[in-house]
């Protein structure tokens, strides 16, 4: 083993080359823990086991199962609107194929462009590679539609991580969600893209597909013999898509129509297993309350933003329930709201960043209870868009400076008062 | 063998209300459906447990270690739910049950044995001494022989605290580091201890409280009493709120001062009669109330002082903490701090006459052959305490105190002014393969990402590699929850290094030493030198004055 490492060493370049050195660097320490050890006086002596790249990596961890059903969802939806292979099971290995070619440029492009602009930063301030990316680049596929245009997806990336990380002094200094940042800027920038009723199933086949010959076997499969004149791939399948079958996720249907509506297309079972159109990884909740159950029982993500933005959520929705009447969503009944959309999604991964939540354990109440509050009010008062997690969590962590100020404070005036008594 | 129950409770909860809500969502066949799957899921669960449970009995059979009557089954018998949570010793005492912090449990305790060992020189260290001028006056010089007592230096700022030498003996060196300061003052020990002179006084027979402060800070034993805020040796000048005196350290590894008070409980009574006349409060003592079996009675059957139990993980035994749960410090306040062992040199002077500063050290940790106690003068050289004494398979760091808040020495250094203990542990600077991935690695942590986190007796090795690089703070809510204290760590740390003072006082930074946030910067995830910062803070805050 010390062999492999004197060999390794071997190539590491002089630190004169800052870029070059920062990248041997970053793969160096990803291979190897440092041999650092703790200082000799005025510190402690141990040092917990513990440090951010594992503490990232486990967050990662939770999240594979997402990817794995994400994966096989994007393939199954893809066929549901053509036609083929019926049953949720039917043509297993085409789906997931179908599905793992579509996910992975949209991972590596993710990586690539994510990682690339934190190894440049890196470099450029001379300090080590930090490990803030490792989530970031692991979620950002996850809560993107499946077929949104890479281009599309890099420039999100590198806004969110320019501004909203790096303008800020990088990992741990970051005000905003860096996820939720490239999401939300995808949603406003292209609104056509992320919002309706087309852009949650995957129509295209990409050139990967291609060189599987997937295309031409769903062709031949179907009896197309070519695309008409002026027509895309997708604009065809659309043409014809099967009748009961729709593109429109189930808070569309409820935004729009109210419950009933949702139940002519998609019974409670699918879309509690996740057989529904969405984002990659948001649909499936067993497999979202697994990583969410690693999380709160190795004790890396808050049990107290969990808990409370289900009650936020829950009591918000009751209490429309309640006044009823002036919308159709509104009617819907409370406990079907976690059912649609990314409710567990955005508990498990997105509110429980350490970095950009309230970082006073009662703060993380109040937050996390907010979060559950106007999440809720986005998403069945807002005419435009029917999911509001997003929007509810980059506001929520503009307020989380705000809450900890005020935890703070009573924390401080409690003292003061110890001093008049 | 014991494992913690945690918080699943909470999982369960949210599962539920899932199902409920599933159930209320689908009608009955989902419902069932999604009932039958929770039902085989709890059913596995628990196969799983009970198989490995007969497996460990088995195991436990096999190898005789039940023969202990421990308990190695994965569910507590009936008795050890039903034990009464308090100790009987506490005699129906109030407890502070203190939740938060963790004990650190590392290999290499101390056998409560007595060993030999001679000691040839000692040093006393200006540096030991919190805000100490680097250049003291000195009033002696090489070769000059010094009694037990005699006055070795002051500090100019403050002349009036005299600072003794531990042992009679000759000078030999006055070594001095940058700056021509003064590092320490090295005395060669005689064989027969020849003490300065003094009459045995009374503690009652001092015509004013001056008198007593008088003969104290002459005497030499002044230093041993320290202040809260900043952990200065406390100010003749001042008259304390109150006194707190710990009788239990709960550091890694420490010494139980149950043991190392010995007999020593009239001198002990003496030093509390002492400190009883220097504050218009009260002397507080803090016993602990978590051991299996109760305190020295010299604690337990003290008096002309207030008691308080105190239960938990480390950092319980701190007198910060203590003095926190008692009656807190506020801005302008200011408290006196005692180790017990230091009572007991201060007392002794009013039973003798004699400034005798011996103490009974513990020699520790998992690299050392054969960890036992000695009776050793303050300052002692470690030389031959640790001659033979350590393991060489490793490379090793020797550490004067508790591997949380000590100063590496050399094998042939001293001991600081005021250690009670030495720990030796390994010094890791290898590099570990993929070692931040490394699921079932054995290592002290407080995080549950490691298998041991399950165990509460598993004892880890220890050793001083620092298991990743320093970062940004990222994570949240660590510190507060090894920290038994209505502060807000991270908070304090942020507010310092923005040298933010008004925060750092209302959030309470008088009430923090660096002692007590010691496992805040063991549980880092970022590595963040907590003792440092806030070290740096308090020097800030008291220059400012």
């Amino acid at each position: 083993m010390s062999k492999f490492l004197d060999f390794v060493k071997k190539f590491e370049p002089p630190k004169e080359k800052r870029m070059l050195h920062t990248l041997y660097d970053g793969f160096f320490t990803f291979a190897y823990a440092p041999n650092h050890v703790t200082r000799k006086s005025g510190g402690v002596h141990i040092r917990d086991g513990m440090d951010l790249k594992r503490t990232m990596f486990i967050v990662v961890q939770a999240m594979a199962l997402c990817y794995i059903f994400g994966m096989y969802n994007i393939g199954h939806q893809h066929y549901a609107a053509l036609g083929m292979h019926d049953g949720f099971l039917a043509g297993f290995l085409t789906k997931l194929l179908y599905g793992a070619l579509q996910i992975l440029p949209i991972f590596i492009v993710s990586n690539v462009v994510g990682l690339g602009i934190e190894f440049f930063y890196a470099a450029k301030k001379g300090h080590a590679i930090e490990e803030g990316y490792l989530v970031s680049g692991a979620l950002i596929p996850l809560i993107m539609p499946p077929d949104i245009p890479l281009w599309m997806l890099a420039i999100a990336i590198a806004f969110a991580v320019i501004i909203g990380k790096e303008a800020f002094g990088g990992t741990g200094m970051n005000v905003l969600n860096i996820a939720l940042l490239a999401r939300v800027f995808v949603f406003f920038a292209y609104p056509g893209d992320i919002s309706g009723d087309f852009c949650w199933v995957a129509y295209d086949y990409n050139w990967l597909h291609q060189i599987f010959g997937m295309k031409g076997a769903t062709m031949a499969a179907l009896g197309i013999e070519a695309i008409p004149e002026g027509m895309t791939f997708s604009k065809y399948v659309l043409a014809n898509t099967p009748d009961g079958w729709t593109g429109a996720t189930p808070l569309a249907l409820a935004a729009k129509e109210g419950w009933g509506a949702v139940q002519n297309y998609y019974t409670n079972a699918q879309m509690f297993w996740g057989a529904i159109p969405g984002s990659i990884g948001e649909t499936c909740k067993p497999i979202i309350l697994i990583g969410a159950a690693i999380l709160l029982a190795l004790r890396i993500a808050s049990w107290r933003i969990m808990l409370s933005m289900f009650i936020g959520a829950a009591l918000t929705a009751i209490l429309m329930n309640l006044v009823g009447g002036f919308h159709v969503f509104m009617a819907v009944p409370w406990q079907y709201h976690f059912w649609m959309g990314s409710f567990f999604f955005a508990m498990a991964f997105m509110a429980t960043d350490p970095v950009t939540a309230a970082s006073t354990p009662t703060g993380k109440l109040i937050y996390g209870f907010m979060i559950g509050v106007v999440g809720m009010i986005v998403r069945v008062l807002n005419p435009a868009y029917p999911e509001g997690w997003m929007l509810a969590i980059l506001f929520m962590n503009v307020f989380a400076p705000l809450i900890d100020h005020y935890v703070l404070e009573a924390n401080i005036s409690k003292r003061l008062k110890r001093v008049s008594q | 063998m014991n494992i913690r129950f945690k918080r699943p409770v909470l999982l369960f909860a949210l599962m539920t209300l899932a199902v409920t809500a599933q159930a209320q969502a689908g009608g009955l066949s989902s419902a069932m459906l999604t009932a039958l799957f929770a039902v085989a899921l709890l059913i596995l669960l628990v196969v799983i447990l009970l198989v490995s449970d007969i497996f460990m009995g088995e195991e436990a059979r096999r190898t005789g270690a039940d023969k202990t009557g421990e308990n190695y089954s994965l569910f507590p018998r009936l008795s050890e739910i039903t034990r009464p949570r308090a100790a009987g010793y506490t005699n129906g005492a109030s407890v502070t049950h203190l939740k938060r912090g963790h004990d650190i449990l590392l290999e290499g305790e101390a056998k409560k044995v007595l060993g030999e060992a001679r000691v040839n020189t000692v040093a006393v260290s200006p540096r030991d001494f919190v805000g100490m001028s680097p250049i003291p006056k000195v009033l002696v010089a090489k070769d000059d022989e010094v009694k037990a007592g005699d006055i070795l230096f002051f500090d100019k700022k403050r002349p009036e605290i005299k600072y003794a030498s531990p042992v009679s003996g000759q000078v030999v060196d006055i070594v001095r580091g940058e700056k021509r300061a003064i590092d320490k003052i090295v005395i060669l020990v005689d064989k027969e201890q020849k003490y300065t002179e003094r009459e045995i006084p009374n503690v009652n027979g001092f015509a004013s409280r001056e008198d007593l402060v008088n003969y104290l800070t002459e005497s030499g034993v002044w230093a041993f009493i320290r202040q809260r805020p900043y952990e200065l040796v406390a100010d003749p000048a001042d008259v304390p709120r109150d006194i707190f005196v710990s009788t239990f350290d709960s550091a890694p590894l420490a010494p139980d001062l149950n043991f190392v008070l010995g007999k020593n409980a009239t001198a002990f009574q003496r030093g509390l009669n002492v400190l009883a006349k220097l504050t218009d409060g009260k002397v507080h003592l803090g016993l602990n109330a978590g051991a299996e079996g109760a305190p020295n009675l010299a604690f337990t059957r003290a008096e002309n002082v207030e008691k308080h139990w105190f239960k938990g993980p480390h950092p319980a035994g701190n007198v910060g903490i203590q003095i926190h749960h008692t009656a807190p410090i506020n801005k302008g306040e200011v408290v006196w701090t005692v180790n017990a062992q230091d009572v007991a040199i201060i007392g002794n002077l009013f039973v003798t006459g004699q400034y005798k500063a011996e103490r009974t050290i513990a020699v520790t940790g998992a690299e050392v052959r054969d960890p036992k106690y000695y009776r050793v003068p303050l300052g002692a050289n470690v030389e031959d305490i640790l001659k033979n004494n350590i393991l060489t398979e490793r490379k090793t760091r020797t550490v004067a105190g508790d591997v949380l808040t000590g100063t590496q020495i050399e094998n042939d250094g001293y001991l600081g002014f005021f250690d009670d203990q030495i720990t030796v542990l390994h010094e890791n600077d290898e590099y570990e393969l993929f070692g931040w991935l490394n699921p079932v690695a054995v290592r002290p942590s407080v995080s549950s990402t490691f298998p041991g986190s399950a165990f509460t007796d598993i004892k880890y090795r220890a050793e001083t590699n620092t298991h990743g690089e320093p970062r940004a703070l990222v994570v949240t809510g660590q510190y507060e929850k090894v920290l038994p204290m209505d502060v807000y760590p991270q908070h304090i740390v942020k507010a310092i290094l923005a040298n933010d003072f008004d925060r750092m006082e209302g959030l309470g930074i008088y009430e923090l030493a660096p002692e007590d946030v010691a496992l805040c910067e063991f549980a880092c995830t970022s590595k963040t030198n907590v003792q440092e910062i806030l070290r740096k803070g308090l020097e800030t805050l008291r220059e400012q004055g």
